[in-house]
């Protein structure tokens, strides 16, 4: 068998332009009485995918996902499933299940019962509805609680009841809103694997609604950061964090600095931006950005190295100022060193020896340098 | 929250409670009572029971009532019920506030204009007034508080338990019959207790809504207290009262026991 | 047709005739959700009022039914315009000559709001003790103020007649203490009636003035006492202001229904006592005079529509508000 690592090592057929999208949704908006839930909005999913969903509440992530489901009827634009338009066919015809943010077990309902019910549906004969119960049971390790109802069970049972309930149809697509929210820290991170492995074993394509950045880092193949009913960006976790499209992503998505300034010079695919007090930074890698086009220069805490001395003669960029705040937080310490034209910037140090020769602390004068190549420029 | 009721409190629900029961306690210590006079105590006796069970009229009046109520509450459940999906689940329909008016209306219409205006409808399109039309009656105005006691489940109905559902596949049909009226059955059931002992209590309504041959219980009782006060109604009135009590309480109890199940069920669950 | 098209579609879509049927049954089912509870309350409440409003501009007569003209279904739109010639607004003349009437709307109302006002007094202190009870007691005592409501309301006015009356136990007992040496005349006077009102209602006092205290937050009165405040100002400030609503419908829902109070009047107030639920029922019963019944009945709902009209504004919003 083929380890997880290497079948997602070479999954990426976004990047293949032969590739169908799975799901497909074409310029759909959703309208309520007093606002706009979806906004012209198309995005393409592809089989076998696990991708998620990331925003802050109320960005249209969930009346996404509800319209994929049919609880939600687009005011305008198309739903593709598989090539087939979804309009007009109610939830209970699509070929797609989901696995609700509450769970909403059936609370009358036994663990099997509930597990049977999408099957009993179908009509499945009694002996094959058996033996998927059985086998989906098996699946999610809930083999002794099968004649329990969803009230004597823990909330890491009632996760995994509700996702053998939603995926014991084979659906072409799961649904998952917010599957993890309800549990604890740590049940959650093992959950994640778990989920991810699923998805390998059987084959399926998940769409999954977060607004955990760490949770969708961890499972997403791609990750589509919304807001406003807009997607922003579409991109792999990595993309998304080293190569942000925007602002709103750059910021979204951990911790950066997001430094104001203008294009001075360009050289190739190199540029000079000058931040309003006259500094100056060299950018490598700089994309399209005109000189004279207004941007921010985009850079995360790590990739600032913080010091006492200059570096060394001949580095780009080099910027002095004085420590302004510090938090230690044991695996690393961030610094807030306030430049001195009067920007304030987080870098974070890696705590890599327990005593530190040359420990900076509040209003200690401090350097900062970052390489030509450690930050982006964005223009939006 | 606070452990301790201030003294003011205490005094409060004394005072309170005993006004609310002391009337009733009287009533049905007094129904036991040797003497004709009532509020003279002769000595124990159950003698006005046995004497109520030769009194034919008492007899068919409370037959009638027990048939009136049974089906009237079974009828009104099912209305009241619908009307509850309706104004629970359909935020706009046409005529929708009528039809939440007419809803919330008879909750407080004075039972002489409900029962003054269903007699004048009777009269009008010809129906012949007796059993039947003192089940409309009862129907029609015992569906509004089933109605509203439904309607409160349901607003606090996790409605993510019929979209999963449907999501499995199941029809909106399907759903309602499988998963939201199990769900919302113990409103109903008291909804149906509700509606039960309403019909079995009312007397105005009743009065105008029967003809000849049609007599409830509550309206020999109004013809016999008009004449005076008599221990024989004393004890009629504490059967009624032991029924509806015997039948709240055994509902409350089995709720309670099915409470206390479930948490000790779910303390189980978190720890393993 | 779409369904079709994605039935064929395998997966787990299951096959088309049986759930293609059960959807036409879904939507049919969902339509009659509505429409059966909706025509029965048309048909049984709302279209006897429109007779009653009709009925109150006929002329009485000697006879089965004792008005005239009647309706008749059969004779159509213009014999209904024929009737309507014939309607005359003669009753309610008689209602507003006939100063019986115009005290007995007045005396209603008076004795009702009385009694409304009583029956906060005593309820608002129980609700509050209730409230403020140990969690585990509260069930108890919300069970014990249902109860009553369960049990007959024509039981429990008897009950009163034994208490009340001039050799009734009240009278024992206070002849008994020594607090008075003749008998109190309680029975047959409005004391008896506001009695009556009060007993019988003050679960409907009760029960929504408990809700909204129940949810009050506990914090604000220790908030208000942190910052200065002594109990009782923390109170009429506080407590009371944010349970009005509480207030409001409790008073509704005893207030409308006392003014149209028939049973009581009638078992303890006396031969003096107007009020308009007795006087209607005298009309009908007693005098046989349909039509002017049907008068008191639609000056009385117009009385009514006012506060009834509030009652359901504050029923909908406090159902916005839990949604």
């Amino acid at each position: 068998m083929k380890s997880l690592g290497s079948i997602r090592r070479s999954f990426a057929p976004w990047n293949d332009p032969q590739a169908r999208p799975y799901i497909s949704f074409q310029n759909v908006t959703k309208r309520f009485a007093d606002f706009t839930a979806v906004n012209n909005l198309s995005l393409d999913i592809y089989e076998r995918e696990f991708f998620a969903l990331l925003g802050a509440s109320g960005c249209g992530k969930s009346t996404l996902l509800r319209m994929l489901a049919g609880f939600e009827t687009p005011t305008s634009g198309r739903i593709l499933l598989d090539g087939q338009d979804l309009s007009g066919i109610p939830p209970y015809k699509r070929p797609v299940n989901m696995m609700f943010q509450s769970y909403a077990l059936f609370p009358h309902m036994t663990v099997e019962a509930n597990i049977a019910f999408g099957l009993k549906q179908d009509g499945m004969p009694k002996a094959a509805i058996a033996e998927r119960v059985a086998e989906m049971l098996k699946l999610a390790r809930l083999e002794q609680f099968a004649k329990r109802k969803p009230h004597q069970l823990s909330g890491g049972q009632r996760q995994r009841v509700a996702l053998a309930r939603s995926v014991a149809k084979r659906p072409k697509v799961l649904l998952l809103d917010e599957p993890l929210g309800a549990l604890d820290k740590k049940l959650r991170e093992a959950t994640q694997f778990e989920l991810m492995d699923l998805q390998q074993d059987l084959g399926l394509t998940f769409v999954v609604v977060t607004h955990d950045q760490e949770e969708a880092m961890t499972m997403a193949d791609r990750i589509a950061i919304m807001d406003k009913g807009q997607v922003m960006q579409v991109a792999t976790p990595a993309e998304i964090y080293e190569a942000p499209a925007s602002r709103f992503v750059a910021d979204f998505v951990g911790s950066v600095n997001l430094l104001e300034g203008k294009v001075a010079s360009r050289t190739g695919n190199s540029v000079v931006i000058s931040g309003g007090s006259g500094a100056q930074i060299s950018v490598e890698n700089a994309g399209e950005a005109a000189p004279g086009a207004e941007v921010a220069f985009a850079i995360r805490p790590e990739k600032i190295r913080v010091s006492s001395k200059p570096p060394a003669e001949g580095h780009l960029n080099a910027m002095q100022g004085e420590v302004w705040d510090l938090a230690y937080l044991g695996d690393m310490t961030v610094y807030h060193i306030k430049l001195d034209d009067g920007q304030v910037v987080k870098a974070s140090a890696l705590n890599s020896a327990r005593i530190s020769d040359d420990p900076l602390t509040w209003s200690d004068r401090a350097w900062i340098s970052f390489a030509p190549d450690a930050g982006v420029v964005l223009t939006r | 929250m606070q452990g301790q009721l201030s003294r003011f409190n205490i005094v409060a629900l004394v005072l309170g409670f005993s006004f609310l029961y002391l009337p009733i306690v009287l009533l049905v210590i007094y129904s036991f009572n040797e003497s004709r006079l009532v509020t003279v105590w002769g000595g124990f006796s159950t003698r006005w029971y046995s004497s109520l069970f030769s009194n034919r009229l008492l007899l068919d009046a409370a037959w009638v009532t027990a048939r009136v109520a049974f089906v009237s509450a079974t009828v009104a459940t099912v209305l009241g019920t619908l009307a509850a999906l309706a104004l629970t689940r359909y935020t706009r329909f046409r005529g929708r506030f009528l039809f939440s008016g007419m809803v919330f209306a008879p909750l407080v219409m004075p039972e002489v204009i409900t029962g003054l205006s269903l007699l004048l409808l009777f009269v009008a399109i010809g129906l012949d007034r007796g059993f039947l039309t003192i089940v409309l009656a009862h129907i029609t105005f015992s569906m509004c508080f089933v109605a509203v006691v439904v309607q409160s489940r349901l607003i606090s109905f996790d409605r993510s338990l019929e979209e999963a559902a449907m999501d499995l596949g199941a029809t909106p049909f399907r759903t309602f019959i499988h998963v939201t009226l199990p769900v919302i059955m113990p409103a109903v059931v008291s909804g149906w207790m509700l509606a039960f002992t309403l019909s079995l209590d009312d007397l105005v309504i009743a009065s105008f809504a029967s003809g000849p041959g049609a007599t409830t219980l509550p309206m020999r009782i109004y013809s016999q207290v008009r004449l005076g006060v008599t221990p024989e109604i004393n004890a009629v009135c504490t059967l009624l009262i032991a029924v509806v009590t015997v039948g709240v309480l055994a509902a409350a109890i089995v709720n309670k026991r099915r409470d206390i199940q479930r948490q000790r069920d779910e303390q189980v669950a978190q720890r393993g | 047709m779409s369904q079709a098209s994605a039935a064929t579609r395998g997966g787990n879509v299951s096959a088309g005739q049986k759930t293609n049927g059960g959807t036409i049954l879904s939507a049919i089912l969902s339509r009659l959700v509505i429409i059966v509870p909706y025509l029965w309350l048309l048909v049984l409440f709302l279209a006897p009022f429109a007779i009653v409003f009709k009925i109150s501009m006929s002329e009485t007569t000697i006879a089965m039914p004792p008005y005239r003209p009647v309706f008749d279904w059969a004779d159509g739109l213009a014999a209904f315009w024929g009737n309507l010639k014939q309607l005359s607004l003669e009753n309610y003349l008689w209602l507003v000559d006939d100063p019986l009437y115009f005290n007995a709307y007045i005396s209603s109302v008076t004795i009702a709001g009385i009694s409304t006002f009583f029956a906060l007094l005593v309820g608002y202190p129980m609700a509050y003790a209730m409230s403020r009870a140990p969690s585990s007691m509260r069930m108890g005592l919300l069970m014990l103020v249902i109860l009553p409501f369960w049990t007959s309301f024509l039981i429990r006015v008897y009950a009163w007649i034994g208490i009340l009356k001039p050799e009734g136990l009240l009278n024992q007992f206070l002849l008994w203490v020594g607090i008075i040496d003749t008998p109190l005349q309680i029975m047959n006077t409005n004391t008896a009636i506001y009695i009556g009102i009060v007993y019988s209602y003050l679960p409907f006092m009760v029960l929504p003035l408990y809700a909204t205290l129940e949810k009050l937050d506990y914090s604000l009165i220790e908030a208000a006492q942190d910052l200065g405040s002594p109990p009782i100002a923390a109170f009429w400030k506080i407590t009371f202001p944010l349970s009005l609503p509480g207030v409001v419908a409790g008073c509704l829902l005893v207030f409308i229904p006392a003014v149209g109070e028939f049973v009581i009047p009638d078992l303890l107030g006396g031969s003096t006592t107007l009020m308009i639920g007795k006087t209607l029922w005298t009309e009908f019963f007693g005098n046989r005079d349909w039509p002017v019944a049907s008068a008191v009945a639609v000056i009385l709902l117009l009385i009514l529509v006012v506060p009834m009209m509030f009652f359901q504004r504050a029923q909908a919003r406090a159902q916005e508000q839990e949604r």
